[in-house]
């Protein structure tokens, strides 16, 4: 049996040597072979698919998926190459991203802003995401757009519709394709102009957080400027189920136009609990009544049946546009899933492609060279016409859909239809815009 | 005057969900001594019961109409319900436009059984223990119940719509010379939570076997020493109460459209409900179902909001808190409940 001396500055010195042997390896990767977060050395990149997967936006988050499945296959060579062969950057080869192919891993954000930043983080420090994309709610987009900008990785959002995440919480290191409040009450307005004439009083239920309040205020202005009165803005808990007690008001608020500034279940809810109450066969101030929903969503909209029909609102994208991308991206998701793609798969996919052709036309996967080939980037061929990722904000500006729900639906897809494609010139604003303003885009940051 | 009075209808319409729910959950407390969180999944099994005989009744034989094209330009496949093709158009859409409360037919049966195997495959085995294990383990197979429900069904709200005849409003207020514009399947929401409270009432209270419950929810181990078999009957009676949650969730689809998560909104409420009522007492549950429904319709008037804002948000809590603090045993708590 052999005797070991143990001594307490034998054990630190020993420690101490061992510690350093240790993270030698590591000091050098960092500092000196990395010049970005999670930069790609092998032949592959990795991309983070950060989606709801479980709550109650699960299905919008499972389209997301598809849509980002389907442009990988695209951007690896397969299948038919959808928005690829219409895309008006011709950087694309079909080849991966800068010849490494692409791979991905998913999160799911729960529709939680903690749980959304956790699983973007485990993504970029754990799997060596190299960009995060995805989302199905502005308040986990902000949140996850801030820890993108700390880690320096580039976030692509998914379906967001505050003006807040391209307003006073933008960040450099990320970029929204979807539109904004701002631009659906820019092209809502001319519509319900000429539909409900200039002498209107609007009631608004809102839903309690950051996208109900910027989208209450981006429509009542809206339409004051049409000459509107605004009655009353009532802000709901995004957690109400039954909107009974909020409807019963505007049955005797001399409101003869409720406004739904609500999304998801809220939307489907409250919606119906307004049909139920008779709304719609109302007559006030010599008016029909009339229901609007700023932002629609065709999932969304299947909940709520027949209650959608005539009703307006807006919508990013709709497949059943008639331009060459919209169609090749619906024949390409339609082979593939059955069905056709909703907005959110829409946007997800375009920022796929999108983040893919900066990097091809940058070369490199840096986060600042991304930055650079995005910002001021016009596009085309993506089914939204003519497009500009503005640098000031990192905010796309394309047309804007108007649509409405359809009296006779020949399927269980078509049940919103288009009613005017509002042109970009129509739903611009300076980037100093008061209800964008406090924030700050700050300077791209690379990580590592 | 008019918006206080719809306000009234509201909160009893409200009032009617909670107490239905509040009430299965007193009856369980009362019997098995069992905190059962699992039971707002058991409103929306129900609900899902409603969903689930609406898609069977639309199941569909496909033909191609070669006339016709589908989004992607392939010849359209027409669907065509069973149901329609073997009753005539006019019968069978008839049957499928009464989807929702002819699921009550079938959602009674489906309920009881659901009630019987999850009292007698997982909850009987936490009997004799704590009240917080009891509250954990059925939490959890609450959440599990709806991960099972959102896989088969989706996470999106699921259309659900009350008959034609039933979709409408009425005017109830045109006897008195008012303009009380309310929807009838709310009225009709409301007198179905009237029927089966007043159901399980006369149950309990004239039969033999609603008697024997009573005797055994007064003191369980006499009536076990005379020899009946009160753990069968119990067992009955927590079937009886997943049924009324059941039914409660069916009739509740047209009202909004049911989701996975629906019973889990429910569920907090309802257990506010419960200590308010006076754990353990059926008619505190539903006299404080009512009274709660009523409140909190009347917090979400605009006047109220304008004095305290945010008060829709917290006026059950509030209540809850003043209620406890000057009846620490609620509205109608037996003494000895809940009490060492």
């Amino acid at each position: 049996m052999s005797e070991f001396d143990v001594s307490r500055r034998r054990v630190l010195k020993t420690g101490a040597i061992a510690g350093a042997g240790v993270a030698l390896p590591t000091i050098f990767t960092a500092s000196s072979a990395a010049a970005f977060t999670n930069e790609p050395t092998g032949g592959t990149v990795t991309l983070g698919f950060n989606v709801p997967q479980t709550g109650p936006y699960a299905d919008e988050g499972a389209d997301e998926l598809r849509a980002y499945e389907l442009a990988v296959e695209h951007l690896n060579g397969g299948g038919d190459g959808g928005m690829m062969n219409t895309f008006s950057s011709k950087a694309l080869q079909g080849n991966g991203i800068l010849g490494k192919k692409v791979e991905y891993v998913t999160g799911d954000t729960q529709t939680k802003s903690d749980a959304a930043r956790a699983s973007a983080k485990s993504m970029i420090e754990k799997d060596g995401a190299v960009m995060i994309t995805g989302g199905s709610s502005s308040g986990v987009a902000i949140a996850v757009q801030g820890l993108c900008q700390e880690a320096g990785v580039i976030f692509m959002a998914g379906l967001t519709h505050s003006n807040d995440t391209t307003g006073k919480d933008k960040k450099a290191n990320g970029f929204r394709h979807f539109f904004n409040g701002y631009m659906s009450g820019a092209a809502l307005a001319p519509v319900l102009k000429n539909l409900y004439g200039t002498d209107r009083v609007a009631y608004h239920l809102t839903a309690d957080y950051t996208w109900g309040w910027t989208q209450e205020e981006s429509i009542a202005a809206a339409t004051e400027a049409l000459g509107w009165q605004t009655v009353n803005k009532v802000r709901t808990p995004l957690a109400a189920t039954d909107f009974s007690s909020y409807i019963a008001p505007v049955l005797n608020s001399g409101a003869d136009v409720l406004v739904l500034n609500h999304y998801g279940g809220n939307m489907v809810n409250s919606l119906t609990n307004a049909v139920q109450f008779g709304l719609r066969e109302k007559v006030v101030n010599g008016k029909n009544f009339e229901i609007v929903v700023p932002l629609y969503s065709r999932l969304m909209a299947k909940g709520a049946g027949e209650n959608v029909k005539g009703i307006h609102g807006s919508t990013n994208w709709h497949w059943t546009l008639q331009d060459e991308g919209s169609m090749a991206f619906v024949k390409s998701f339609g082979t593939k899933y059955g069905f056709p793609p909703s907005q959110a798969a829409h946007t997800c996919y375009v920022q796929t492609l999108l983040y893919a052709d900066a990097v091809e036309r940058a070369g490199s996967f840096n986060p600042c060279a991304v930055v650079e080939a995005l910002e001021g980037f016009e596009f085309d061929g993506m089914g939204n016409g003519p497009t500009l990722y503005r640098a000031e904000d990192h905010q796309c500006f394309k047309d804007v859909l108007v649509v409405r729900g359809k009296e006779n639906p020949t399927s269980e897809f078509d049940l919103l239809e288009v009613v005017e494609v509002t042109p970009r010139a129509q739903v611009e604003y300076a980037p100093d815009h008061p209800m964008f303003a406090g924030g700050n885009l700050g300077s791209c940051n690379p990580g590592a | 005057m008019d918006a206080i009075l719809l306000q009234i209808l509201n909160g009893l319409d409200k009032g009617s969900a909670y107490a239905l729910i509040a009430l299965g959950l007193t009856l369980i407390f009362g019997t098995l001594g069992v905190v059962n969180f699992a039971h707002g999944a058991l409103f929306m099994i129900g609900a899902f019961c409603a969903v689930t005989l609406q898609r069977i009744l639309n199941l569909s034989f496909e033909l191609v109409d070669e006339s016709q094209k589908d989004f992607l330009g392939n010849p359209l496949k027409v669907k065509t319900p069973y149901v329609e093709a073997w009753f005539g158009p006019d019968i069978g859409g008839s049957i499928i436009d009464w989807a929702v409360p002819l699921a009550i037919l079938f959602a009674i049966p489906i309920m009881i059984g659901v009630g019987y195997v999850m009292e007698r495959g997982l909850i009987k085995h936490f009997y004799k223990r704590p009240h917080a294990d009891q509250i954990l383990v059925t939490f959890g197979l609450a959440i599990v119940l709806q991960e099972v429900v959102k896989y088969f069904y989706g996470a999106n709200p699921i259309q659900t719509p009350a008959p034609d005849a039933l979709n409408g409003v009425v005017n109830l207020g045109a006897a008195i010379g008012m303009d009380i514009v309310y929807p009838v399947w709310r009225v009709v929401y409301f007198f179905f939570a009237v029927l089966i409270i007043g159901g399980i009432f006369s149950f309990l209270q004239f039969t033999t076997f609603g008697m024997v419950v009573r005797a055994g929810m007064a003191d369980r181990e006499t009536v076990g020493l005379l020899g009946i078999n009160i753990d069968r009957r119990f067992t009955i009676m927590f079937g009886i109460a997943a049924a009324v949650a059941g039914l409660a969730g069916v009739m509740y689809t047209p009202i909004n459209s049911p989701n996975y998560h629906m019973g889990m909104d429910f569920l907090v409420l309802s257990f506010v409900v419960v200590v308010v009522g006076g754990m353990g007492s059926l008619p505190g549950a539903v006299l404080a179902g009512f009274l709660l429904g009523v409140l909190e319709s009347f917090a979400s008037m605009n006047e109220i909001k304008s004095l305290i804002p945010g008060i829709d948000q917290i006026i059950i809590y509030v209540v809850a808190i003043i209620i406890l603090l000057t009846r620490p045993r609620g509205l109608m708590g037996r003494k000895g409940v809940m009490e060492d």
